[in-house]
Formats: structure tokens, C-alpha cells, sequence
């Protein structure tokens, strides 16, 4: 299981929950956990099936990106973050 | 019991002495050792030797280990004439640090050499009250003060962030503060826009947060512009020459505009934003971290951005995180501590809980990567205008 931070801009998709466990051993299976369980996601976090360019995920702090992208393993007591950009000032 | 003669040549024989010549070679070394000045006020303010550091004799043992914790760094100390800097030198030896020579001639003898000297810009006495705390503080004290009366920083956004961050930075006597804001004070603004008032209203931003941050510290020269940062005035406005950039906009064209003319002009961003009860906040150093765009490439589709009014922002959290770049643009003036650049840090108000990631360089970033994709500034479509639209 991993911890999973749910940005307050994706919130209102899962019931208003701060944080979710979620279970996989990639981001992408993490994610896709997510998905099945709260479909209101989807839109907002995949696009085509792929992650969607506008959202970050962080495992452990470092950007996927910068890691494995999606098929980052994902340890057991992991935390992800989902870093949305936001502009609000 | 010695008089001050024998005491003197006593102390003199006990500590270390290098000649004026001897000094000179060694303050121009590469690995020069600091100079420290035990002489009083008004004699370093006519002149004191390049580099050196202040402190006056009646109160060396109490500030020199803030001044220099390393007690094995080589110091050479110096008075006029070598007598009150004698007796330093044994104080300081006494102190522990190791590497301790006394300038036996003095300051006197190193202008009569015709040696460099600088001649200190002086506070005045209304700024030596006003900034005494500053002043108190070893990472700023007199040097750091005139630094941040020397420096102008650009606020982009009179709004939630921008009225900690003009407020926290016109108080520490940042001497010139640009302004760039379009809207006019609003009565939901002032749940969290602090710069403003009640009798504000209507008022343009720029010119309310002018009145409030004069009268907060006449040392403040506030440039206001009352527009929107567009295409067309971004090289302008950047161009009149900033140290840094506090950024918080209200809406993503004007994110990536600061971004990318900031890359091109070579001027570091703090970044601020803010969400419901959720704030992002870092710095973005052109050449040597990331920018915006290697953390987000471009922006999120309109639909998906609720940036604007129709989100909501808990009042106090804007102090927050405007306040953190205040900090964060008063280090980068003074030279101090370690920035935020290269990590952003998620702070949420409801479980008061502060995360942090690491934001890398992006080699493909399409600004400030190896090969830029994006050469000239992009406007894009306003989103709230584009969602309410919708």
C-alpha cells in the first residue's frame, strides 16, 4: 500500500479525502488503482490512457520523471504526491 | 601593578605582530585572511580596509564568534596604531581562536602606504534605529542592510501574496519595490489583501499598496504598474532592472510570461501559489536551477485550472506562503542560506503539514533547456474568462 496526496484541485473527484491508500507496484498500477476506485479522476489525471503532461507525480520526493516515469516501483508505505500547477495569487 | 606602558609591551610580546607591507601581501593573497576592525564607530566610517569586519573592542568577545565561528580561520586585527588591537588579539586568542596576528602599525600606517581603503556608506541614525534588529544579526548587520537598501524587487501581483510580500520587504528597507497590477481594489479582496483597506476601495492596487508601504517605510521607492503583464510591456518592465522577481500572479499566462521573460532577462523568481488551503512555493533561478516550465511545461487545459475566484483561498494562507517568499527574496539580496531553488515546498493549512519535493533541470525544458522550443513569449487565452465562457 502507498499513500497517495490528493491535491485540493483534484478533492471534489474523490469525495474530499486529503489522502488515499492505493496499491500497486508501479506509479502506473498506483494510479490505476486510484482510478477504478474514484473514476472521476480519469479525465484529470490521464490523458489517452497516459499520464497527462500537466500532472506531477513525486514518489519519495524526486519526480517520476526524473525517475522511471509510470513504471516507477512503488514500495510498500510509499508516499505519492500529485502535484498539480496552480496559479491562484 | 604594571601601568598601561608595561601592560602593553607585555600583552605585544605575547601575541603575534606582522608588519603593514606584510599585511598588504597577504590581504592580496587568494587565500587572504579576514581583517577585523576593533576600532570605534566613527573611525570605521571614514575608512576601514577592504573586506574587513566590524567590530568595536568594548564589544569583541561578545559578537566576534557570530562574526567568525571558525576559530581556525586566520584573522588579522588591527586598530589605528596597533595598541587597542594588541590587547584584542590576546582577548581573542583567550577566546580560542588559533591563527590570531595583530596589524602592529595600524590602520594609520596602511593609508600612509597609499593601500586601499573603503569608506563605508553610513546609515543614518533614524535607519540605524529602524533596522537595529537587522542589524543585530551577523548574516545582515551593516553590509547586508545597505544591500537591501540597494535592491529593487519586482511584485508581480498587488493581491493575496503580493501584500505579505510588499509589506515583510518594504519593512526590511528594500529600497525600490516595482508593483505591476491592472485591478483596483475589490471589497473581497480584503479578507486576505492585507496591503489594502476599507477606504481603499475602487482605488487602483498599485497606488493602495504605494500609500500603505510609504507610510510603512519612507526608505521605499515604489514603482507602481497599473497593468497586466502582457506580451507587449514584459521586456519594458523587466528591463528597468530587478535583482529579483516575486511572483504571484493570479493566472497562468501571466505565470508563464514571468517565467519565460524572466529566463531571457536572467532574473530569479519566487514563486508563490495558492489553492483553497493549500500553497506551492520555490525559486526559480535562471542558469542555475529549474524554471517553471521544467516543472510544468505548459499549461493545464482551461477546464481542469479553476485558478481564479470560483476556487476560494483560506485568508491567512497567502500570508503564509507571501511571507516564505519574502524570506526567500531577502536571502537572495543578502547572499544568505540555502534558497529554494530546485525544491518546492507543499504546505497545507488544514493538517498544518509542510512537504517538500525536488524540482530538477529539466535537459528538454522547451525555455531554458539545451534546445528551446518556445524563443519568443506566448499569450495564452484567459482561463477564467475562458471557463466562465465555457
Amino acid at each position: 500500500m502507498a499513500a497517495v496526496r490528493i491535491p485540493p484541485t483534484l478533492r471534489a473527484e474523490v469525495g474530499g479525502a486529503r489522502q488515499l491508500e492505493a496499491r500497486g507496484e508501479t506509479v502506473a498500477d498506483v494510479l490505476d488503482d486510484l482510478v477504478e476506485r474514484h473514476p472521476a479522476l480519469g479525465p484529470q489525471l490521464l490523458a489517452d490512457g497516459e499520464l497527462a503532461p500537466f500532472v506531477n507525480v513525486f514518489v519519495g520526493g524526486e519526480d517520476i520523471r526524473t525517475l522511471d516515469g509510470t513504471d516507477t516501483p512503488v514500495r510498500n508505505g510509499d508516499s505519492l504526491i500529485l502535484l498539480p500547477a496552480m496559479a491562484g495569487g | 601593578m604594571a601601568g598601561y606602558r608595561e601592560l602593553l609591551a607585555r600583552v605585544r610580546s605575547e601575541i603575534e605582530e606582522i608588519s603593514t607591507i606584510e599585511a598588504h601581501e597577504r590581504h592580496t593573497a587568494p587565500d587572504a585572511p579576514l581583517f577585523v576592525d576593533v576600532r570605534e564607530p566613527d573611525e570605521w566610517e571614514e575608512g576601514h580596509i577592504p573586506g574587513a569586519v566590524y567590530t568595536g573592542r568594548g564589544r569583541l568577545e561578545q559578537r566576534i564568534e557570530g562574526l567568525v565561528p571558525d576559530k581556525a580561520r586566520p584573522l588579522v586585527v588591527y586598530c589605528s596604531a596597533g595598541s587597542r588591537s594588541a590587547f584584542a588579539a590576546k582577548a581573542l586568542e583567550e577566546l580560542g581562536y588559533l591563527d590570531v596576528v595583530n596589524l602592529a602599525a595600524g590602520f594609520s600606517d596602511w593609508k600612509r602606504n597609499g593601500f586601499d581603503v573603503t569608506i563605508p556608506r553610513v546609515l543614518s541614525t533614524e535607519q540605524r534605529a529602524r533596522y537595529s534588529r537587522h542589524l543585530l544579526i551577523p548574516e545582515v548587520g551593516e553590509d547586508g542592510q545597505q544591500r537591501l537598501l540597494d535592491a529593487r524587487v519586482l511584485l508581480v501581483g498587488a493581491g493575496g501574496l503580493g501584500s505579505p510580500a510588499s509589506l515583510y520587504l518594504a519593512a526590511a528597507g528594500v529600497g525600490k519595490l516595482g508593483i505591476v497590477d491592472a485591478d483596483v481594489v475589490d471589497e473581497s479582496n480584503l479578507q486576505r489583501q492585507i496591503v489594502h483597506a476599507t477606504d481603499r476601495l475602487g482605488e487602483p492596487k498599485v497606488l493602495s499598496a504605494k500609500r500603505t508601504v510609504e507610510a510603512l517605510n519612507p526608505d521605499v521607492r515604489v514603482v507602481p504598474y497599473q497593468e497586466r503583464l502582457t506580451s507587449e510591456n514584459v521586456d519594458r518592465i523587466l528591463g528597468e532592472g530587478w535583482d529579483v522577481i516575486v511572483d504571484g500572479a493570479d493566472n497562468f499566462p501571466t505565470r508563464y510570461l514571468v517565467n519565460d521573460a524572466s529566463v531571457w532577462h536572467g532574473i530569479p523568481v519566487v514563486h508563490g501559489s495558492i489553492f483553497r488551503f493549500e500553497g506551492q512555493v520555490t525559486v526559480f533561478a535562471p542558469g542555475k536551477g529549474p524554471c517553471y516550465r521544467c516543472l510544468f511545461p505548459k499549461p493545464p487545459p482551461p477546464e481542469l485550472a479553476p485558478s481564479c475566484a470560483e476556487g476560494g483561498v483560506l485568508g491567512v494562507l497567502p500570508g503564509i506562503i507571501g511571507s516564505i517568499q519574502a524570506n526567500e527574496a531577502l536571502k537572495l539580496i543578502l547572499d544568505r542560506g540555502d534558497s529554494l531553488a530546485g525544491r518546492l515546498l507543499l504546505f497545507d493549512a488544514l493538517g498544518t503539514t509542510l512537504d517538500e519535493v525536488v524540482v530538477r533541470r529539466d535537459p528538454d525544458c522547451p525555455v531554458c533547456g539545451e534546445h528551446p522550443t518556445i524563443t519568443e513569449y506566448i499569450d495564452y487565452v484567459e482561463f477564467c474568462n475562458a471557463v466562465s465562457l465555457n
